[in-house]
């Protein structure tokens, strides 16, 4: 069991191994598939010009994903008229839609963790090992219970990609998460895949 | 016909805070197979203790609160066209109280609507009249993470070696369970429709899912392979969350549909665990909600 506050060091990092529990706590920030778009081609590849408040945004952002964390997670706001934000169901989205993207965006702001549900392929693992950095699963569903570890909302940003895509800064108490994906190029998602798809050959030949 | 549209709120507030009974009592089930200390029990702890806060805060088991999709039997008469409007605020009431997330997506401008009102498709209403005096309206709320691992194959299928039978149904079940690995929220809930074309198919599948877990098929042959199809998904050893694991799917729901004679469609739908289904019965002013 390791308790883990941002920002987390390489040390920290290469500690970790698959099947360790964590509670992770400290500012991290939530973003999925509207948001590794727009950072990728803004910022990584620059294949589209940065426009409205998309350079006071990066600002904003890169100092807290130095050394932190991204949350794929959609959640339910309440407040969304006061302006009074309160996370109400907050549970992990699913993360293989950013492998294409994922490991450009950990180097890039040298991001220590991703955190999300169902894990992630071959080229965030290795950019795990890169970084270092590694893949925090959460319980995929739990979303009132996990709300419950969000303290408070901080700020958000880009409220114009909707709710759910939005960048939503916040900070988390003891979020509890398990290390899927390791900086040793350990990965319990490759681990299982690879056995079911043995006993899946031999419940088709049977 | 009276103004339901509180009834509504209070369907789709209960659909997404109040998991079914039979649901949360498979997962105990499940929960108490898992070896002692292993990632996948304690995943179905997390699981369970937060079905019980969703419960008692009345806030959403999952924030992915999903594609509402409505299957409403109405009596002779009654406007279908009022009905939606109801459906429709309620909808829209649901989100501005938080039970649900503005899901509703422009695919083409890629606004979100902001009170889940999108097309005519979104929500999902399907209306049959039917005979009676009852109105029976039943709610699914099916997340976008099992949505996206759901496959339709169409029969034979080369790779997998499976033709036009039990035996090849079996094969690319067994295949969409695979290859969901635990993206679709695992253990997950198998809704399986064998025939139809492309579109009525995936409807099937997904109308095959309001069955209880308790409930068997009527048919017992198809029963008995309901239940052989459970069996060998979980010996794949996915588990909860695919943290590897005794269960991977909580059950199998079959139904057969007609075909053409030139296609042969088998189409899977996975629910996640937080498989959010209620029902709602109007009779005058008694409304009941199970």
């Amino acid at each position: 069991m390791y308790n883990l506050t941002i920002p987390i060091s390489d040390e920290q990092i290469r500690e970790l191994k698959i099947g360790d529990s964590v509670f992770l706590s400290g500012v991290i920030i939530t973003g999925r598939d509207t948001v590794h778009k727009w950072m990728i081609e803004t910022f990584v590849k620059e294949t589209r010009q940065p426009e409205g408040d998309d350079l006071e945004v990066y600002e904003a952002i890169k100092p807290l994903l130095d050394g932190g964390a991204i949350y794929h997670c959609g959640p339910v706001v309440a407040g969304l008229d006061s302006g009074d934000y309160r996370f109400v169901a907050a549970g992990p989205t699913t993360s293989t839609r950013e492998e294409p993207y994922q490991g450009d965006v950990m180097r890039h702001f040298n991001m220590k963790a991703v955190i999300g549900k169902g894990g992630m392929g071959s080229q965030t693992l290795a950019a795990c090992h890169e970084v270092p950095g590694v893949y925090l699963h959460a319980i995929g569903g739990a979303a009132s219970l996990i709300a419950q570890s969000v303290q408070r909302v901080i700020d958000v940003h880009k409220l114009d990609f909707g709710v759910p895509e939005a960048m939503w800064v916040i900070e988390v108490k003891d979020f509890p998460v398990v290390v899927t994906m390791d900086s040793h190029n350990s990965s319990i998602h490759a681990e299982v895949e690879t056995k079911s798809m043995v006993e899946l050959e031999r419940l088709l030949a049977s | 016909m009276d103004d339901l549209t509180s009834a509504f709120l209070e369907l789709i507030r209960l659909t997404s805070t109040d998991l079914s009974p039979d649901v949360e009592q498979s997962l105990i089930q499940a929960r108490d197979r898992e070896a002692a200390g292993s990632a996948a029990k304690s995943a179905l702890d997390a699981v369970l203790q937060n079905v019980t806060l969703a419960r008692e805060q009345s806030t959403p088991i999952c924030q992915d609160t999903g594609t509402p999709i409505f299957y409403v039997q109405y009596p002779l008469g009654w406007s279908t066209k009022k009905l939606r409007e109801q459906i429709r605020s309620a909808v829209a009431a649901a989100t501005s109280l938080a039970y649900l997330r503005p899901n509703a997506v422009d695919a083409i401008s890629g606004v979100n609507s902001g009170n889940n009102l999108g097309d005519e498709a979104f929500p999902t209403i399907h209306f049959d009249e039917i005979e009676g005096e009852e109105l029976i309206v039943d709610l699914m709320l099916k997340g976008g993470g099992c949505e996206n691992v759901g496959a339709q194959y169409s029969l034979p299928d080369r790779r997998l070696d499976a033709g036009r039978d039990m035996e090849g149904i079996r094969k690319v079940v067994l295949d969409a369970v695979c290859k969901a690995q635990g993206k679709g929220c695992a253990p997950g809930v198998l809704g399986v429709a064998v025939g139809g074309d492309r579109g009525s198919s995936y409807y099937g599948s997904k109308e095959a899912l309001f069955r209880k877990l308790d409930e068997p098929n009527p048919d017992p042959d198809l029963d008995s392979f309901e239940e052989r199809l459970t069996e060998e998904a979980n010996r794949l050893g996915i588990g909860p969350m695919g943290f590897g694991g005794a269960t991977t799917v909580l059950g199998t729901k079959i139904r057969g549909m007609h075909r053409l004679p030139a296609s042969f469609f088998v189409s899977v739908s996975y629910m996640c665990w937080a498989h959010r289904r209620r029902r709602m019965t109007v009779r005058g002013s008694d409304i009941q909600y199970s």
